[in-house]
């Protein structure tokens, strides 16, 4: 890649690495003063352990400092850990939490011009510029996707669509029409698109359509070279989280081998689940990650429960940002479907919502013409049961409908006989996973 | 199996009727002993509910059905569901309707004189 080619914003991603690890330790320094000074949770913390901000001399010294987790968001629900203000807040953004309730984040205007730069550096890795049209088909509204890949597309000077997600047949007819050369979107979707479209009678292949930024949910190398091939794009994957930022964590380059962090703005680090401690270089673990410039929601040490690990040697493309492996699974239970996170406990909680009870259930997971598809298997109990269809239609129906309201999503309710879920000794197995990536 | 469950029991079905739809269905039964059914169907793994239905005898020729229809539609009673009995008894045939107001339809097909069979005489018959 030449030097032409390299956006100015992308220059943070060659930094020396003794610049990057000076600009890495400075912000710390200041965003550990900033949480400690304005959210109370981790000022609590923080002097449970007698610790000051003043003790972070080194990166190293990151160890010291308390983790943070989910269930953090969750009792310190809505505003809880923000340190800045309201009047300073302009967005505010949901994701699943593992309860009936969404976590919430929020972003300064700062905060929100770094989330549009992260994603134009990804976009960039990608090898996107200016000229491209691209097709923003992810959801737009409280999930981070759409709005972050569209404020990072406007921020790189493309031309951007902001179809967001669904309604196949007419993503197909702007993917035609708009001579759409990138399209964001998650993997699955867009395997999906490209099986649909050839029953439309529409060669994607012949299509200006060049390359795709794919992520929100776990795909393989398998699946990659399916959309290729299928395609004859460049697929992409991208990494985030929305309680580190959104999408604008880490990106594939040109090498398409592991994902670049952009660990001027998110430090990472990987621990061993169960003794928390870093494991070696290299090495499979869970991905922890703080964010270095945030102003809202500042999250030091953030347990992402994703399992991955640094890719040691130096990449083609020059970058000195460290790579992870595609993240693959998880350390919790949470499963992904169609990109939206989903935690058995919100079943439940949507469950116990209507029934008032919580009866046996389980989670099936299948992936029909590569598009997810979820079946909650729920046991009917004696307090539910009717001789009259119309009475069980109408729980199936309210079940749908409570399980979208916490989840966001509209899944599959199909009401199964007594004793027909296996029952086990220990934990439940709540999710039954029969998807092929 | 509910049915080798009854079997076993001695309990006999008197007359069945199957709801279903895509994902599940509904066994309706009338037995003779229901409270022991219930139990053994229990003990079995069902989940069994209870409910209160009319035997309606019906005169076993053309129009003997659409007579009663029309009092019900006309007194404005709303049937949840109805089947038949197998059994056949003289020129009669017997019906079993689910009211949603069991009591408010006794009323009104007494009073048009329809012939309500009661459990016990249903039973010996059967």
């Amino acid at each position: 890649m030449s030097q032409a080619e390299r956006h100015p914003v992308s220059a943070p991603d060659f930094m020396p690495m003794p610049d990057l690890q000076a600009t890495q330790l400075t912000r710390l320094q200041q965003i550990v003063g900033r949480a400690f000074d304005n959210v109370k949770l981790f000022r609590q913390r923080m002097d449970e352990r007698g610790l000051k901000p003043a003790n972070l001399r080194s990166l190293a010294d990151i160890r010291r400092l308390p983790f943070t987790v989910k269930a953090d968001l969750r009792d310190t629900y809505p505003y809880g850990l923000f340190a800045s203000p309201m009047r300073d807040v302009v967005r505010l953004h949901a994701s699943s939490g593992t309860t009936g309730k969404p976590i919430v984040v929020a972003y300064t205007k700062a905060d929100v011009e770094v989330w549009a730069s992260v994603m134009l550096r990804t976009f960039a890795a990608c090898g996107l510029h200016s000229g491209d049209i691209i097709q923003n088909a992810y959801g737009y509204g409280l999930f981070t996707g759409g709005l972050g890949a569209h404020y990072g597309a406007e921020a790189l000077g493309a031309t951007v669509i902001p179809i967001s997600g669904g309604n196949t047949e007419r993503q197909l007819m702007v993917l035609k029409d708009f001579g759409v050369t990138a399209i964001c979107c998650t993997p699955s979707y867009f395997l999906h698109l490209i099986d649909h479209a050839q029953t439309l009678g529409i060669n994607v292949k012949d299509l200006p359509l060049r390359a795709g930024v794919f992520g929100a949910e776990p795909w393989t190398e398998n699946m990659r070279q399916r959309i290729e091939d299928g395609s004859g794009i460049k697929a992409y994957d991208i990494y985030g989280l929305s309680e580190i930022i959104g999408p604008g964590v880490a990106s594939e380059c040109s090498a398409q081998c592991g994902l670049h962090i952009f660990e001027d703005h998110f430090l990472p680090e990987i621990i061993d689940p169960k003794t928390l401690e870093p494991v070696p270089d290299g090495a499979e673990g869970e991905l922890v990650l703080t964010t270095l410039s945030k102003q809202a929601m500042p999250m030091i040490r953030y347990r992402t429960r994703d399992i991955t690990a640094f890719i040691t040697e130096p990449c083609p493309c020059g970058r000195t940002i460290r790579r992870i492996q595609r993240i693959g699974r998880r350390s919790d239970d949470m499963v992904i479907i169609r990109g939206v996170n989903i935690f058995p406990s919100q079943i439940e909680a949507a469950l116990l919502r209507v029934e008032g009870t919580l009866p046996h259930y389980q989670i099936v997971l299948t992936r029909v013409a590569d598009l997810d598809q979820m079946e909650v298997q729920v046991e009917v109990t004696s307090a539910v049961f009717s001789d009259e269809i119309r009475v069980l239609e109408e729980l199936q129906k309210k079940l749908v409908h409570s399980i979208e309201i916490i989840t966001g999503v509209r899944v599959a309710v199909r009401l199964v006989a007594p004793k027909s879920i296996q029952r086990s000794e220990g934990k439940a197995k709540r999710v039954i996973d029969q998807r092929t990536l | 199996m509910p049915c080798d469950a009854l079997a076993k029991a001695g309990i006999n079905i008197v007359t069945l009727s199957l709801a279903d739809t895509e994902q599940f269905g509904i066994l309706r039964l009338i037995v003779e002993d229901w409270a022991k059914a219930k139990t053994v169907l229990e003990a079995a793994g069902c989940i069994v509910k209870l409910t209160e239905v009319l035997a309606i005898e019906l005169a076993d020729k053309p129009g003997g059905m659409a007579r009663i229809l029309d009092l019900v539609d006309r007194a404005g009673l709303n049937i949840e569901y109805m089947y038949a009995f197998t059994e056949k008894r003289a020129d009669k045939g017997v019906l079993v309707f689910r009211f949603a107001d069991p009591d408010a339809a006794l009323n009104v097909l007494r009073n048009e004189g329809v012939n309500i069979v009661s459990p016990v005489k249903l039973l010996n018959r059967a």
